[in-house]
């Protein structure tokens, strides 16, 4: 009966003000960018879907997926339309290879302390490079 | 225990939701990646990409079927992962259901205008 008046412990998540006073391990940061890279695709899908409709649908909406690129849409210079892509990207890039990390985590049990440091640098840093290298395709770098 | 395992005693574990969604979210990941790649090895090979290329690869048959599973998946995928940023950030009872009401209308219209941009191909 008295341990009803035992208040509930709470287990306090990292919140996003939290980020900036912890100083986050590597895998720390692999696993918050996870969720907000997660969450930057699911604010933007209706975005990705009208790119999908656009570069589909017919050849006179394809020139206006190409031309979003080059001269924007209704509001949306080109150059806005460009940085959220590139953002895009690397939130697809990100949300990718730290899910095959977790993936690849469950299937072998490599979850050593080095082990996660060390592939958790590797998606960092490959998913960092690969965004790099598709945004400057982006900004006609290239 | 058990036959007093009821009322405002009732212990509330078991059902195994846990579980449900951790192997959901890796399947449906798994399923998205593998898409993700097909996909990919199309984009890479063949002649230099336009509208025709493109579109031709989507409206292959099997490719309509992929896609459809895999907007599936997503919508799906993105419920879990959605639901867990919900849970563990907004607590009053009325708000979370609220914005769990709303990502659910929000993948439900989403996956719908996938499919019929996909099936009108």
């Amino acid at each position: 009966m008295a341990d009803e008046q035992r208040p509930r412990p709470v287990f306090r998540n990292i919140h996003v003000t939290d980020i900036v006073a912890y100083r986050l391990p590597p895998a720390g940061w692999v696993s918050i960018l996870h969720r907000i890279s997660g969450a930057l695709l699911f604010v933007l899908l209706p975005f990705l879907v009208w790119l999908l409709d656009v570069s589909l649908t017919s050849e006179i909406s394809y020139e206006r997926f190409t031309n979003a690129f080059i001269a924007g849409v209704g509001f949306m210079p080109a150059f806005l339309i460009k940085l959220v892509v590139f953002a895009l990207i690397w939130a697809y890039l990100h949300h990718f290879i730290a899910g095959v990390r977790h993936l690849w985590m469950d299937a072998t049990h490599s979850v050593s302390q080095s082990q996660g440091h060390l592939s958790a640098l590797i998606t960092l840093g490959s998913s960092l490079l690969l965004t790099l290298v598709l945004g400057a395709k982006l900004f006609g770098l290239y | 225990m058990s036959d007093t395992n009821y009322g405002s005693k009732r212990l509330v574990v078991g059902a195994h939701y846990g579980l449900r969604d951790w192997l959901s979210q890796r399947v449906t990941a798994a399923l998205m990646a593998l898409y993700t790649l097909l996909l990919v090895v199309q984009l890479l090979f063949g002649p230099k990409l336009g509208y025709v290329r493109w579109a031709s690869i989507f409206s292959q048959q099997w490719m309509r079927f992929a896609s459809f599973v895999v907007v599936v998946a997503l919508a799906w995928h993105a419920w879990v992962g959605m639901r867990d940023i919900w849970m563990d950030y907004i607590k009053p009872v009325g708000l979370r259901l609220a914005l769990q009401v709303l990502t659910i209308v929000w993948l439900v219209g989403c996956a719908g205008w996938a499919v019929q941009v996909l099936w009108r191909l």
